[in-house]
């Protein structure tokens, strides 16, 4: 896929686990967590669609296999988007009950840091990057971290996601918190 | 970190490494800009006139009008990034008050500065800067640049420069990386591309530029786009290659797939067929038609 896949791989790697750049179908068969990467979502959800992925993916989460999104990845595994999302035509994963909307806190020049408590991790530095947000949490998801008006992160059960971008720091808390999926 | 910060060096780069992967198109009007989100682009360049039209309108090349950039910024949910002339700081400051997501300190553009760049690291919006080379490459980013391309040459559908380019900065930072434990060299280093010992330490130990670095220049087919990223390209610029091409939405299309798939030669084969005319493309006849000379100090 396209964004921030080298990045999640590098800190992978330093948790001492083994990463595999997924770009087509053939890929999935040989990893046992996936991650969504951080991207343009418009872009990554034409490519998981282009490249025959769409099916596979949302099947392993259905059947508990574990999936984390973050920034374009939290957009994908919602169930519900915004006006957005409709008018670019975007398909979704539909596997997480969230409603989201894309770019919440508006365009680069508003992007922000900043040290947020996210589930159990006190303090964790939460760098937001033309992000989206969850507005409505339902059914079985459960919110780990929330900004302003906005559930931040989530989870329900293997499913994780966040708006903020874990990769871009030194802070391996919530990638460990993935893996514990496994 | 209670408060919220913005700005900050992470959030800049961090930008550009979500574009990796990608292509970045350049568009004049939001029907392009509409076209190339359609297609996957990652993201538009909002300019007044593509390169080739440039060089063959010739006159000064300025920023956008802000009002065709701001319908361009309402027509897609993409990122939308808009070229500056090199050292026009007022320039750049109208595109930051217009909220765009990246301001291009571009050589394209007729140079309102033949001494300084912009003093990038004074933003909030992150740059991305035009290099042929680490040296020239080092020198932006410690301005303050989050991002660099390859200057290539703009506006001539000619890949050569883009390849030059790649090739010199990647034969320089093996050079640093292979010497990466020798003080005096990365010391002569750092005088010779005149920037902060410290950087050019990252750089040596990164094994790569330490930002993300794109192709841009020159790209006019999928093969070129993947020509580029097999050289290194963390992702492509396509100027006057998309909107000068016969079939514009076709091309668009195919060089995104070609960067994606830039190692896989039986799906470039499958993108490479039909295309229609590309763009003409033109040999320049001297070095005073070349745009990459500009900014080079």
């Amino acid at each position: 896929m396209q964004g921030a896949v080298s990045e999640h791989m590098h800190v992978v790697e330093k948790l001492g686990h083994s990463p595999v750049w997924v770009r087509n179908k053939g890929d999935l068969e040989a990893i046992r967590a996936l991650i969504i990467p951080g991207g343009e979502s418009t872009t990554i959800s034409k490519l998981v669609e282009l490249n025959d992925l769409y099916g596979q993916i949302r099947r392993m989460g259905q059947s508990g296999f574990p999936i984390f999104g973050t920034c374009a990845g939290l957009i994908l595994l919602a169930k519900k988007g915004d006006g957005e999302v409709k008018r670019t035509g975007q398909k979704l994963l539909g596997l997480m009950d969230t409603q989201i909307t894309r770019n919440a806190f508006g365009r680069q020049r508003e992007s922000f840091e900043i040290e947020l408590d996210v589930g159990k991790m006190k303090n964790f530095p939460c760098v937001f990057i033309r992000a989206p947000a969850i507005t409505k949490t339902f059914g079985k998801c459960k919110p780990l971290a929330k900004f302003e008006k906005f559930v931040v992160a989530a989870e329900q059960g293997n499913l994780l996601a966040t708006s903020f971008h874990p990769e871009l720091t030194e802070d391996t808390r919530v990638h460990e918190y993935f893996i514990e999926k496994i | 970190m209670v408060k919220k910060m913005i700005g900050t060096t992470r959030l800049k780069e961090g930008f550009a490494k979500m574009q990796k992967g990608g292509v970045i198109m350049d568009v004049v009007n939001p029907q392009q800009a509409k076209l190339a989100e359609k297609a996957g682009a990652v993201a538009v360049m909002s300019l007044h006139r593509v390169p080739a039209d440039i060089r063959a309108e010739g006159g000064i090349a300025r920023m956008a009008d802000p009002l065709v950039t701001g319908k361009i910024m309402e027509a897609v949910t993409i990122p939308v990034m808009a070229k500056c002339r090199i050292g026009h700081f007022a320039e750049a400051q109208v595109l930051e008050a217009l909220g765009v997501d990246m301001v291009d300190e571009s050589e394209v553009l007729t140079p309102a500065d033949e001494e300084n760049h912009i003093d990038k690291k004074k933003f909030t919006v992150p740059f991305v800067c035009g290099a042929r080379n680490l040296g020239e490459a080092l020198r932006r980013i410690h301005e303050g640049a989050a991002m660099i391309r390859t200057k290539g040459e703009p506006g001539t559908g000619n890949v050569v420069e883009a390849v030059r380019h790649m090739n010199v900065m990647n034969s320089e930072i093996r050079d640093l990386a292979r010497n990466k434990h020798n003080n005096t060299f990365l010391e002569r280093k750092a005088h010779e591309y005149r920037v902060p010992l410290q950087l050019v330490q990252k750089t040596a130990e990164m094994g790569r530029l330490p930002v993300v670095n794109f192709a841009a220049g020159g790209i006019a087919t999928p093969a070129d786009a993947a020509l580029m990223m097999q050289l290194g390209a963390d992702g492509i610029f396509v100027g006057s290659g998309i909107f000068k091409a016969g079939n514009p939405e076709k091309f668009a299309r195919a060089i995104v797939e070609a960067t994606r798939n830039y190692d896989k030669p039986e799906i470039l084969l499958r993108v490479s067929k039909g295309l229609g005319e590309p763009m003409k493309g033109t040999l320049l006849e001297s070095d005073r038609e070349k745009m990459q000379l500009r900014g080079t100090g």
